[in-house]
């Protein structure tokens, strides 16, 4: 926690209590970062997933897997709340960060964004220099002076800083999708966020910059705990050390909800699965 | 189709792709020959306006543009044919009509994208929309009868309190009637507010949901994730927005002839009446002969000039910052 609290004083004052006030007590006894406790999202009346309950283990890779529509997706945006801005979108359930419910009153979501961050599907640098890119959230936080330090950190950090720091004045949208793809990496680093939420973040580069992504995944557990949802079980096996498996249900009324079906260490779901759904989704009889 | 151009019908593949292939020429032949429409009657206009006000430029050589008087029935001696005050008049009046439109325009747009209620936006587009639709005849109309008038006090509240300080005071000089540069720009802003606001809107909503995304997810505000992601994607639009409504403002006639004042007039001060070049146009046209009107065809041509320039300009100014904002390319 030490890392953690020395991120804190970086940023400015934080909305979320100190850690540990509304202790939760479950969470405690185990290394979680974050706890989902009967986490359900609608948009509108619409229920998209359905009580969701799992903790994200610190300094740990989780994945989340399962077939399209199976609301993954969703339940990733909803940790950081980033489903906020779609009109009608709701939680219900506690999303626990540190024992606080992410979803409470007195929440601002922008605190809990600069905390937890988020690296989207498709590459989405902005429309700026590579520099900027990544000073953009360190200038947002407050972070004032020269930053070539952090941008550089920040760079090295995502195994982008030999590739780029000869054109750190480039637009990035010149630069490849893996190299763009790492750059949004950097650029979330750099403000120091406690959790990063990796949306499906290989599904659109090509098999050496997936290989160089997930490398990096595996360097960065050092420093930050990672969720990240993806449609390539192999990848959910290479990369986590927890995975939830989610699924589609259609319930009487002939909706679908998404569901979590297990979770568990990844090891274990892949060899060992305890739900027959998994184990056919698993060996490909299904999806 | 003609068969004798195609081989015999054993190649069936070949006589069908012959017609498409005609769609893509007519489709080719009609896009060139309408660009190309364009740019004949632009360059007919130009040719055709040069020649007819070619007796004044004869007669005035640069002074034309350089020449601040305007006496097309001196008492004595020649005509003079300056078009330098209302070359100014049509500067300033524009200027003042962006610096109160654009800001205006561009928060309207922002809080139609990004703020408003969706029940909201399709009414209020259509509000804004209907601004456009008023002829400019009845914005000049109001501004004589009603905005003028009630603009007296306000500037001679402005004078008396601005009026004394040095350099800038002179911005706000004494208050002859409500008729002058400010009470043009002001009515000019609000025409074209409309079309700028209608734009910027557009450009706004092209931004990427992906790029907003990105701006939220680091703990941007609304307004950190607008700076960062929706300006920079939309900075040469806003521009283009922009030039379109300078373009109306330097070419807007009626409305500015109304309550500009109608002085042939260089002066610093806001509150003074003057003229633009589109305004004296349509004042003076009816009576003029001979070099008068080819010295009024002339201001139509400076008119013409400025605008090509501006957009130039603008032009060389959206290159230039989007290389710095973006980062050269490759």
């Amino acid at each position: 926690m030490a890392s953690n609290d020395t991120n804190l004083t970086t940023r400015p004052s934080v909305a979320v209590h100190a850690p540990g006030t509304t202790v939760s007590g479950a969470d405690s006894a185990d290394s979680s970062v974050m706890q989902l406790r009967d986490v359900s999202v609608y948009y509108g009346s619409y229920e998209a997933v359905r009580g969701t309950t799992m903790p994200i283990q610190q300094n740990q890779v989780t994945a989340m897997i399962g077939p399209s529509g199976c609301g993954k997706s969703t339940v990733l945006r909803a940790l950081n709340r980033m489903n906020d801005p779609i009109p009608g979108a709701r939680v219900s359930g506690d999303v626990l960060f540190h024992g606080q419910d992410l979803y409470a009153k007195d929440i601002d979501p922008i605190q809990v964004r600069r905390r937890i961050g988020m690296v989207f599907q498709k590459p989405n640098p902005f429309p700026k220099s590579i520099y900027d890119n990544v000073a953009y959230g360190l200038r947002i936080n407050g972070i004032k002076g020269r930053l070539d330090d952090h941008v550089e950190e920040a760079l090295t950090k995502a195994a982008l800083w030999d590739e780029v720091k000869d054109k750190l004045r480039k637009s990035a949208l010149a630069l490849s999708g893996g190299q763009q793809q790492r750059l949004c990496i950097a650029r979330t680093i750099a403000v120091k966020p406690e959790v990063i939420l990796m949306d499906e973040p290989c599904s659109a580069l090509d098999p050496i910059a997936t290989a160089k992504i997930e490398d990096l995944i595996f360097e960065l557990t050092n420093d930050y705990t990672i969720v990240i949802v993806t449609h390539n079980m192999q990848q959910a096996a290479r990369v986590s050390h927890y995975t939830a498996f989610f699924t589609a249900e259609v319930d009487e009324a002939q909706e679908r909800h998404g569901r979590l079906v297990e979770f568990s260490q990844t090891g274990k779901l892949f060899t060992n699965p305890a739900d027959k759904r998994t184990e056919d989704y698993i060996t490909g009889r299904f999806g | 189709m003609t068969l004798t151009n195609n081989p015999p019908a054993t190649k069936p593949t070949l006589t069908q792709r012959g017609s498409s292939a005609l769609g893509d020429r007519v489709f080719s032949w009609w896009t060139l020959g309408t660009g190309l429409l364009v740019l004949a009657i632009l360059g007919l206009i130009l040719i055709t306006t040069v020649r007819e006000a070619w007796p004044a430029f004869d007669a005035m050589g640069l002074r034309f543009i350089t020449e601040r008087v305007w006496d097309p029935n001196p008492a004595t001696g020649d005509a003079v044919f300056g078009a330098l005050s209302f070359a100014y008049g049509t500067a300033v009046s524009s200027l003042i009509a962006l610096l109160f439109a654009v800001p205006v325009s561009v928060g309207i747009a922002l809080f139609l994208t990004e703020l408003a209620p969706r029940r909201l936006r399709g009414p209020a587009v259509t509000v804004i929309d209907l601004l456009a639709a008023v002829p400019s005849v009845v914005f000049g109309l109001w501004g004589i009868l009603v905005v003028a008038p009630a603009l007296v006090p306000i500037y001679q509240w402005m004078h008396d309190l601005l009026g004394g300080i040095p350099l800038l005071g002179r911005l706000f000089g004494p208050v002859a009637s409500g008729r002058n540069f400010m009470t043009a720009g002001l009515i000019l802003a609000i025409m074209v507010t409309p079309i700028i606001t209608s734009i910027t809107r557009e450009v706004f909503s092209t931004v990427p949901r992906a790029d907003k995304d990105a701006a939220l997810a680091l703990g941007a505000t609304r307004w950190e994730m607008i700076r960062g992601a929706v300006f920079p994607h939309s900075f040469g639009g806003v521009v283009g927005a922009v030039m379109l409504g300078l373009g109306r403002a330097m070419g807007e006639t009626i409305a500015v002839a109304l309550v500009i004042g109608g002085a042939t007039n260089i002066t610093a001060n806001l509150f003074a009446p003057g003229n633009s070049m589109a305004a004296v146009i349509v004042q003076q046209f009816g009576e003029s002969t001979g070099t008068f009107t080819a010295a009024l065809i002339g201001l139509g041509v400076v008119l013409f000039a400025m605008t090509v320039l501006v957009n130039l300009l603008a032009q060389v100014v959206v290159r230039r910052a989007e290389a710095r904002m973006k980062g050269s390319v490759a």
